[in-house]
């Protein structure tokens, strides 16, 4: 194979997903020749959207948006590339006893809804929102920086974890503690300090679990609502949107950007290789056998494939491959996509009920939950999964012909290794289970289906690389959050060797469609490189 | 029972709102506790004036409602509050604040000791989570009743003469903060002597079935021509309450309960409560914090702020010396037709337990969409800005 030695580019970022182009947009911004290598022939990584049945976009794995930094947004002119995101409007959880409750966006007919179900909890809403407010509030503040070492005495670090610090004692006393608890709580336990009713107790903890292999009594999954819950659509804390032409629109947006910032995307250029010489990253070489060189190599995969997968275990130390290992990065969550004949009649819902507009969830107890992820730790799919379904074809024509319907469905739990191995049977009697559970609610849906695409963890490895179909790229737990993600020692975006980078979501802040990897990793290497920064500060909440 | 279909009207309409719709001619509404309220109806002076000059009636219903039953319902709702209510006698109302452990104001309200009947207490904000968690321990019986009450404020110099006249007897010796329950046209209704006007006025209760009678029967006084009665909306009554010097949950201040930011709630000695607080009393929820708050000098306060001059002093910063350190902002503010003068209400940080010396308002303010900034020396008022001796005559006069 030829080497393309002819050209040595500033900086090589391996995968277009949205951090991978995030990061290579701001490293472009400043001036730096970038490349981006994709395997696939298509960019977008999880955040993409395809025309997977005739006349119809599916995105096929991630599908909402909040957690995009408007920050990222303004900074990459994402809105003249192409950008749309329109918040989504309300969500409901079905009963098994024929009613609903509907969260709905008109803040006045949500409180009277849950008055419906329990008139405490209407009033206990008040005392949630404002507590999970706090701890938004506090988090928000650390998207866009780089966690600090607390080990470190270096003089920057030490500023940095005073900020830390500063932020963390800005609370009064009592909401230290407060604080201390919530990151250590299982979901349904902080919950039940507020409400009584089952379905808002369901309800409410369905964003504990989304791509966590954790249940609603673990421990810990009381910070996964927070992780859902701190994003924001046009300054809306907490509320959720759809971006116009789908997922895949976020990720063409900022590949319009760094191009107009003249990077260059490569698909079908799947890396096999970091190449390492004398600890320094100096290029990388592809499954063809090309060779490109490059000053920085940035990797946009998750730890384990970057330290197990790209590179040379020789060129890494020891306790570093010993904690790629260790990584935890279960894949739990299956996806379905459904192009639907009409809009399926929600027999609960009272005609012109604005609901199915919004999310749609079929399991209306904690048990329920609970028992769905028994069925995961047992390598089995749920036999009655918690679903998040959308049909977001209502608001955005892109989607599907007029008068058709795109359904998005998000299931948890789906385990990568199920009992026996996946199989096409396995793969289809997975999404039966998920159809079926949606039947019971809409008598037409099934005769609706024109076509149906299921995806287990195994698929989402598969085709968009992530270990185990892991949508966030490792845990979400405290062992790895902030400075310890992805490992103590390695949270500032510097990876083993010098001029070797992670900008991933399996860096601070973690997993969803943030953007903030990318963006705090293309700081970091601006700065080592001395250019000028081209990553946006914080907005600041207050 | 809410139906499923409630999306389909977003604010809830009270059993006076027709009535009320008759009235609204420029149909400016906006949620009161859900409710469909109007903001103004015709124009904003003359609601004004029909307050401090003559009768208003406002609709109450939307107010949060709560009742209290049960052996131990003295005791929990002295538990509850921070003032002392073993004194309060049946057929009397009292004005209360309650705090949450650290001191913190989580609201204001009434309760009214109903004899038998228990007590009901009126609040600004939904409390029933709150009142249930206060409850443990106690054996009462909490229901919300705010849709289950309809009630009227009518208030103003004429409102004796007008409630008179429209049939309701035996006002002449009810005191203020009295209760009294008397029969009109056949039904029950309960008037108390409270309002939130600083004026003489009265607070008129019935079953919502009644509500649109008891409406007519006031009305009816106007139609036959003996006294004017007009309907106030709640931009008027943010006016006189602020002449009035009463204080308002939620815009003079953050509550406990909503309040995200440390250090953002309020005890009720900074928000200028401290009147209602007995430390010699029993224990209540927030006692030991208030004590120890008391030992100390205080940091700052919600205070009455008259401005000079006639900028409204709308969000403006607050100073030490015109230029000076910024000490605080305006809370809420009005013009005071009756005074010709800009009274607002301020939170101020205090130095060594007191008041700056001086405050100066920085106010912008435009004129033909060109704006200006000017300095305002501002005063403080410990007293209710506005106040008359009518407001508790007994016998009132007849205007």
């Amino acid at each position: 194979m030829a080497n393309n030695r002819g050209k040595k580019y500033d900086a090589i970022v391996i995968g277009a997903g949205h951090n991978g182009l995030t990061n290579a947009a701001f490293l472009a911004k400043a001036g730096l020749d970038v490349l981006v290598l994709e395997k696939n022939e298509y960019i977008g990584g999880a955040t993409v959207s395809r025309e997977l049945h005739e006349g119809w976009k599916y995105s096929n794995c991630s599908y909402v948006c909040s957690l995009f930094r408007p920050e990222i947004y303004q900074a990459l002119d994402l809105g003249r590339h192409g950008l749309e995101v329109i918040p989504l409007q309300g969500s409901t959880t079905f009963m098994q006893n024929g009613d609903y409750f509907g969260s709905y966006h008109q803040p006045t007919v949500r409180r009277r809804e849950i008055a419906r179900h329990s008139k405490r909890d209407a009033d206990a809403a008040i005392r949630f929102d404002a507590d999970l407010m706090k701890w938004c509030r506090l988090i928000r503040g650390f998207l866009l920086r780089t966690p600090p070492n607390p080990a470190s005495l270096k003089p920057r670090d030490a500023w940095e974890f005073a900020y830390l610090v500063k932020q963390f004692y800005g609370l009064s006393e009592s909401q230290i503690y407060e604080f201390i608890r919530f990151f250590t709580m299982s979901i349904a336990e902080y919950l039940e300090e507020y409400f009584e009713s089952d379905v808002i107790l369901a309800h409410f903890s369905g964003g504990s679990i989304i791509g966590t292999g954790l249940g609603v009594y673990s421990p810990g999954t009381a910070y996964v609502l927070l992780h859902h819950a701190m994003g924001d659509v046009d300054g809306n804390i907490g509320s959720w949107g759809f971006s116009r032409g789908g997922m895949g629109a976020i990720a063409k947006s900022i590949a319009a950007s760094f191009s107009s910032f003249g990077g260059e995307i490569r698909t079908a250029a799947e890396v096999r290789q970091i190449r390492v010489a004398g600890r320094r990253a100096v290029g990388v070489v592809l499954v063809s056998g090309e060779e490109i060189d490059a000053s920085v190599v940035v990797s946009n995969l998750d730890a384990k494939r970057t330290f197990l997968g790209v590179m040379d275990p020789k060129d890494l130390p020891e306790d570093l491959l010993h904690r790629a290992e260790n990584f935890k990065i279960r894949g739990s969550s299956g996806k379905v996509n459904i192009a639907l004949d009409g809009l399926p009649n929600m027999t609960a819902l009272p005609q012109g009920s604005p609901l199915t507009r919004g999310h749609m969830h079929f399991t209306d107890t904690l048990e329920r939950l609970e028992r769905g992820y028994d069925d995961w730790k047992d390598n089995r799919w749920s036999a009655d999964p918690y679903v998040d379904a959308l049909i977001p074809s209502q608001f955005d024509p892109t989607l599907a012909p007029p008068g058709k319907h795109m359904m998005s469905v998000f299931v948890q739990y789906c385990p990568y290794d199920v009992e026996g191995g996946w199989s096409d049977e396995k793969r289809d009697a997975f999404g039966a289970t998920v159809i079926d559970q949606i039947a019971q609610y809409s008598p037409d849906f099934k005769s609706m289906i024109l076509h149906t695409e299921v995806r287990t963890p195994l698929e989402l490895e598969n085709e968009v690389g992530l270990t185990e179909g892991n949508i966030f790229q490792g845990e979400l737990t405290l062992d790895q959050l902030m400075f310890n993600r992805p490992f103590p020692g390695y949270a500032q975006y510097r990876g083993p060797v010098k001029n070797m980078y992670l900008c991933s979501s399996s860096t601070h802040p973690g997993g969803g469609v943030m953007g903030a990897p990318g963006a705090n990793s293309a700081r970091e290497i601006l700065k080592d490189l001395r250019r000028l920064n081209t990553v946006p500060a914080d907005f600041g909440d207050d | 029972m809410v139906e499923k279909d409630h999306f389909r009207q977003v604010l809830q309409h009270s059993p006076f709102h027709d009535r009320i719709e008759e009235h609204n001619l420029i149909k400016n509404w906006m949620s009161w506790n859900g409710y469909q309220t109007a903001r103004v109806l015709d124009t904003l002076s003359a609601e004004y004036f029909a307050i401090r000059s003559g009768c208003s009636v406002m609709d109450l219903t939307p107010m949060e409602k709560y009742r209290i039953t049960g052996p131990d319902s003295l005791a929990f709702l002295n538990r509850l509050v921070a003032r002392d209510l073993s004194k309060l006698k049946p057929n009397r109302v009292t004005y209360v604040v309650w705090c949450n452990d650290d001191g913190k104001v989580l609201d204001d309200g009434t309760i009214f000791h109903l004899g038998d009947a228990g007590y009901r207490l009126c609040s600004q904000h939904h409390q029933l989570d709150w009142l249930l968690i206060s409850s443990q321990g106690f054996d009462v019986e909490i229901a919300e009743e705010t849709h289950e009450v309809a009630a009227l404020a009518v208030q103003g110099p004429t409102s004796c003469a007008v409630l008179r006249a429209a049939g309701i007897d035996g006002l002449d010796q009810l005191k203020p903060f009295g209760i009294q329950y008397t029969q009109l046209l056949g039904f029950e209704v309960m008037v108390s002597r409270t309002g939130y006007t600083g004026d003489l006025g009265y607070e008129v209760w019935t079953e919502p079935r009644h509500a649109v009678d008891l409406w007519d029967a006031i009305f009816a006084t106007k139609h036959r021509g003996l006294y004017d009665v007009r309907v106030i909306g709640l931009d008027a009554l943010e006016m006189v309450r602020i002449e009035a010097g009463f204080i308002m949950p939620g815009d003079d201040f953050i509550t406990a309960e909503t309040a995200v930011r440390a250090d953002h709630d309020r005890s009720p000695f900074e928000l200028g409560v401290g009147w209602t607080v007995n430390l010699d009393k029993p224990y209540f929820t927030g006692k030991g914090a208030l004590i120890k708050e008391k030992s100390s000098a205080i940091k700052r306060r919600l205070v009455k702020l008259v401005v000079e001059g006639n900028k409204p002093p709308v969000d403006s910063f607050l100073y030490d010396a015109m230029k000076g350190k910024r000490i605080g902002t305006i809370k809420s503010q009005t013009w005071s037709p009756i005074l010709k003068a800009n009274l607002a209400m301020a939170d101020i940080d205090y130095i060594n337990g007191k008041a700056p010396r001086e405050i100066w308002a920085e106010i912008y303010y435009q004129k033909e969409l060109t704006w200006h900034a000017t300095w305002a020396r501002t005063t403080v008022s410990e007293k209710p800005f506005w106040s008359h001796p009518r407001k508790s005559a007994t016998p009132p006069g007849p205007y």
